[in-house]
């Protein structure tokens, strides 16, 4: 009986000739990644039990993303505090201001998600960098401190779904269309558990970036983590980012499969996910007219270079409505220099939007655009819940960048396609 | 353990729901349990006695990875969360604090708002003091219950690096 790739990566780094989905697994982790809020109270945990170094400076990557740049005094100490540790400990790898970026966005651009790498971070949407083929996972700060002490950390073996997406995926309609219907389609406790592996012709079809937009969501629908059989597209992606030797895992034939679900999306339309569960996707159609507050461009999920263009092509000599905010937040440094290169940012300033540095900022309603009570927004992120963004009173409805741009200019939800 | 219990029957409450983001530039257990459940009950904190527990529905603390949910219902006084199911890092976040997470398929219907409860994790059981009903939950697994008895992942690991 063959296996699947989650199941190849997490038997090599537990020393395992094979394992079975319910095995209880110490697996070694390649690389764990450090964000502004987890971290904190990882280190308080470290210094509490007496834990004086960290098993490995150089798999740890920090990469202060959510408050950045600090928004109050508690998140500055917070960033502070986290400096003076990774002095002490010897962590090079610190992406602090100047170079920072959402943490997910940042990871795979400067090189460390190669496929067939264990991945952690004290963040869910972890799940992001299965899209390289690795296993990656996200977890809380008591299991972010005891892997920073010891390299490993525990895992059930979790077992898979297999999502075949085929069919042509129609003009308008995008790789964050795709997961939410899926999220949709199964519910947001639909994959608990459980890797979600996606494959068929149109993952096949898409880039490196919309691969990362469908796995991100993979925590959306519960999954422990969502994951992409490497092929030529993602070795270039990898080749052109780093030199680090790494070996390509892919399920076999006869692995085994919890669940199979067949997705065609030749007639897939645009989707907006309703409030205030990810889970309540509708065809957009069914959205056009409500009227909106605020725009966000932004986030893990679609804040790539890829998703400005998409947005800028929209908005190219055009206006954002009168009482309708928008809100641009490139994921990276890179991203930001890239879409300032390509005039992208023009672009959305000359349409009435404003760019941000990159941030998490509001995607989780840090700062940088909550919302107030009875405001609503449309965004490119991907959690609708109770006061994601803000106030308990507001409200977010997820949709692809094309969408946010579309109801941008038309100061209410819009169907892309017609400005395409 | 006994205490009272608090009901929310909806499936899905989420992480966001238990902390807001807006709370979490602040780590301290204390602080946080001020919060707690605010933007779903603003009258929780008012309800909850020490050791008392809450039962909910499906998938409960789904979302957001952020540990600050079960500190900030342990320091409400929260001694244990049953749920019809539990989303999958919030579970490994109460193991891993020796918190329980007790998952027990139909509790959210079958328990009363205010009921009285007495729970035997080693029994896998709940007695409901109130409704003098005994309901049978799945033990936790053993590592779960090492762990717990341990006082959680940080000091099991303590020891093994000694
Ligand atoms: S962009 Fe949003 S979802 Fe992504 S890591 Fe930041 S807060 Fe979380």
């Amino acid at each position: 009986m063959g296996a699947t790739i989650t199941e190849k990566i997490l038997a090599v780094h537990s020393a395992r000739e094979k394992v079975t989905p319910g095995d209880l697994v110490n697996c070694e982790i390649d690389t764990i990644m450090c964000h502004d809020v987890t971290t904190t109270p990882a280190i308080d945990m470290l210094e509490k039990y007496g834990i004086k170094d960290v098993c490995d400076p150089e798999r740890i990557v920090i990469m202060p993303d959510h408050f950045v740049p600090n928004k109050d005094i508690k998140s500055a100490e917070m960033v502070a505090k986290i400096r003076r540790w990774a002095k002490a400990q010897n962590i090079r790898q610190f992406f602090d201001l100047g170079r920072h970026g959402v943490c997910h966005a940042l990871l795979p651009e400067q090189g460390f998600v190669t496929p067939g790498k264990t991945i952690i971070c004290g963040d869910s949407h972890t799940c992001t960098h299965g899209a390289l083929g690795a296993f990656s996972t996200g977890v809380g700060s008591t299991d972010l401190a005891a892997t920073l002490a010891t390299g490993k950390l525990w895992f059930k073996v979790p077992e898979s779904q297999r999502f075949i997406v085929s069919g042509h995926l129609p003009e308008g309609v995008y790789a964050k269309d795709i997961i939410l219907q899926i999220i949709g389609q199964i519910g947001v406790d639909g994959a608990l558990y459980k890797a979600m592996e996606f494959c068929g012709e149109v993952i096949d079809e898409l880039s490196v970036e919309g691969r990362m937009t469908i796995c991100n969501m993979a925590i959306e629908a519960g999954g422990k983590s969502g994951v992409i059989n490497p092929d030529a597209k993602t070795l270039e992606y990898v080749r052109t980012r780093t030199d680090t030797k790494f070996t390509v895992y892919r399920s076999d034939a006869d692995a085994q499969y919890a669940q199979t679900f067949e997705i065609n999306v030749s007639d897939l339309e645009p989707v907006v996910a309703f409030p205030h569960l990810p889970g309540n996707v509708k065809p957009v159609r069914l959205a056009a007219g409500i009227p909106v507050d605020q725009a966000y461009l932004g986030s893990c999920t679609n804040g790539r270079i890829e998703d400005l263009r998409v947005a800028a092509q929209i908005l190219k000599g055009r206006v954002v409505a009168v009482g309708t905010r928008m809100i641009v937040v490139p994921a990276t440094t890179e991203i930001w220099k890239q879409a300032n290169r390509e005039g992208l940012l023009d672009i959305f300033m000359a349409a009435g939007a404003t760019v941000s540095t990159p941030t998490c900022g509001a995607c989780l309603g840090g700062h940088m655009g909550i919302l107030a009570a009875g405001e609503r927004c449309i965004s490119s992120t991907n959690r609708n819940f109770v006061g994601r963004m803000g106030s308990p009173k507001s409200e977010v409805y997820l949709a692809s960048p094309a969408t946010v741009a579309a109801s941008a200019m038309a100061g209410k939800i819009a169907d892309p396609r017609q400005y395409l | 353990m006994e205490g009272n219990a608090h009901v929310y029957q909806n499936n899905h409450i989420n992480t966001d729901e238990i902390i807001p983001a807006r709370y979490l530039n602040c780590d301290q257990e204390a602080e946080l349990a001020g919060h707690a459940m605010e933007d779903i009950d603003v009258d929780f904190l008012k309800k909850v006695k020490t050791g008392d527990f809450i039962v909910s529905g499906d998938d409960f603390g789904c979302g957001s990875s952020r540990e600050h949910a079960v500190w900030a219902l342990r320091g409400a006084g929260i001694r244990a969360v049953i749920a019809n199911s539990f989303a999958r890092i919030f579970y490994r976040n109460c193991i891993n604090n020796g918190f329980p997470a007790i998952e027990c398929p139909g509790a959210a219907q079958a328990i009363r708002d205010g009921d009285r409860l007495e729970i035997d994790l080693a029994a896998g059981q709940i007695v409901n003091l109130s409704q003098n009903q005994t309901v049978q939950f799945r033990p936790l697994p053993d590592f779960a219950r090492e762990m717990i008895a341990a006082g959680g992942l940080m000091a099991q690991i303590k020891k093994e690096l000694k």
